[in-house]
Order: C-alpha cells, then structure tokens, then sequence
C-alpha cells in the first residue's frame, strides 16, 4: 500500500511527473491553483505502487510519498 | 507500517522556487539539499550562488549563502574555503555564469586544487536574459541571437567544459551527467554525493556539471525538452566520470 500527496499550491502543471508514472494515474487538475496553473492530481490513488518516480522528477518538491514498509 | 519515503529535504527552505515549469534547476537543487542531507553538513556548509536564473538560489537551500558577482563564484568560495577550512563549500553556476565571463576564475580554481565543489548547470543557453546563445548552446541550435541556428563560422563551437577541467592537475573529481529521466536523476545524486565527499576528504577541486533543459527559451513543452536533451545535448556532451581520485586503500 502507498500513498502519494501533491502540494497543488507549489504545481506548475510541467507534466514530468505524468510522463513517468509507470501506473499512468497522474493527470492534470481541471481546476486551477492560485499560480493559475493547472495542478497535477492523483486519480486512483489504489493503484500507487509508491515507487516515487514522479517526485523524483518533480522540479517544484510537490509531491510527498509514503509506503507501506515491513516493521523492523 | 506506512513511512515516508520522500519527502522535501531539510536542506531546502519552504520557499516556492520561482522557476519556470518544468525547469530542471529544481530537481538539481533538490539534489544538491538531498545529499547535504545525507553527509549530515547543513549546519557545516556555504554555498555560492551565480548569476543567472539561479541567482536567488540563497533563499532556497537551508544553509549559509552567498551572491557572487557574474561569473567569480570560484573565487568567492576560495575566499571562503581558505579563511574556513572546516566548511564545506560549493558554488552552483550556469552556463553563461561559469563558461563564458567566469571561465578564468573556474580555470584557475581548479588548476590550484582548491577544496570546494562546484555544480555546473548546463542548458545551453542564456536563461535569465531570454534565451541568448551560450558558449555552450549547440551548433545550428536557434536562439534569440542565433535565429538561422549556431554558426561555427561565425561563433565557434560549443565549449565542452567537463573535458577541458579534466586536463588540468588540480581537478580531483569531473563529472558530467544529467537530469532527463528518473534513472538519470539517482547518478546525477550519486556524482553530486562523490563530488562533495572528494571535497570533505581534501582531495581537491571537484565539479559535476549536470545537462539540463529551458523549456522556456527552447520553446517547447518540458516533456519534450527532456527529449530534446537527450537527442540533441548527450551525443555532443558525452556522460560519464572524466576524473576520479584513486581510492585510497
């Protein structure tokens, strides 16, 4: 289980993140934030696997991700 | 059990960067934050910004910084690194900063070893200005002062400044990688990890320079100036390690 959350404020809507999303559940917002750019948004967050590729490619720190880890 | 496994680096501040969307700068300093992280240097390190896009890269990183004037931030951090031998040091610099009006000073930094590490953010172009020809855009690469694309008669040929640094002696470490792709991104960390470590265990000068994209003055979508590099910029600014320190066993 994981869990991804973008700061939409901070979201330039540059779409790096949608090109590397292996799971292709990241779209661009219909709304638009308080910059006037439409942010980058999760749509099945069931399906996030966690592997933090789009943070990774995210120029602006938007994104934050969380996953399920084995307890030590 | 649910852990964070990324999260924003304490080395940066909470500041929004003021870059255009999808510019590369952000995820280099992100890195940059990250590895500052990782050494456990924050509260040890001075960095040295250019001038440039970057040039407010001061509010981002969570550490001591400085502005140097066009082109001198090598010879600001020699400043710094010799008067404060126990800080770690490093200056981050565009193309247009450090290849053309700071060529002598990064030459000679490196020609005299001096202990700091420099991050060299390559995009071919003059950014902050609107997207003039740089020493370092491609030949029959268009920009505002190249309109039919870069000349080689006319304006020479871009200048290929990991190879040049890793002739001279007091280069301890050359790096050139680059931010394209997710891949890409953990060995630009990697290089920019080795960089500041040469520098922490005194082995001298040590520069990554980091192949990075303007959607904006390129005039494409970032996706396709990810692309673009990749096509265009890696086969004439081949990646790899130029020079690296003997392990020391």
């Amino acid at each position: 289980m994981a869990r991804v959350t973008f700061r939409e404020e901070r979201c330039k809507g540059c779409e790096l993140c949608i090109a590397v999303c292996p799971e292709k559940i990241i779209v661009l917002a219909e709304h638009i934030n308080a910059m006037g750019f439409h942010p980058a948004t999760v749509v099945e967050q069931e399906k996030c696997k966690g592997c933090a590729m789009c943070a990774r490619m995210c120029p602006d720190v938007v994104i934050e991700v969380e996953r399920e880890v084995a307890e030590a | 059990m649910m852990k964070k496994v990324f999260t924003r680096p304490k080395a940066l501040t909470d500041k929004p960067f003021h870059y255009c969307p999808g510019c590369t700068h952000g995820i280099i300093h992100r890195l940059v934050a990250e590895v500052i992280d990782e050494l456990g240097v924050a509260d040890n390190t001075v960095g040295v910004c250019p001038v440039g896009c970057s040039v407010f890269a001061y509010n981002y990183f969570n550490v001591d910084m400085f502005q140097a004037s066009h082109g001198r931030a090598p010879a600001v951090a020699t400043g710094i690194k010799r008067s404060l031998p126990d800080r770690v040091v490093f200056t981050y610099q565009g193309d247009g900063d450090l290849a053309s009006i700071g060529t002598a000073e990064i030459i000679h930094a490196a020609a005299r070893s001096e202990k700091f590490t420099t991050i060299f953010v390559n995009n071919a172009v003059y950014g902050m200005t609107g997207g003039q020809m740089a020493p370092t855009t491609l030949l029959g690469q268009k920009t505002t002062t190249t309109p039919k694309g870069r000349d080689k008669e006319q304006a020479g040929f871009p200048v290929k400044v990991a190879e040049m640094l890793s002739t001279l002696d007091g280069a301890a470490y050359v790096a050139r990688v680059s931010v394209h792709n997710p891949t890409h991104v953990n060995k630009a960390k990697k290089a920019i990890k080795k960089a500041f470590e040469v520098q922490i265990s005194g082995q001298g000068f040590a520069l990554v320079e980091v192949l990075s994209t303007c959607p904006t003055n390129w005039g494409m979508p970032p996706n396709e100036a990810l692309k673009w590099l990749e096509e265009n910029m890696i086969p004439y600014y081949p990646l790899g390690i130029y020079k690296e320190p003997a392990e020391v066993k």
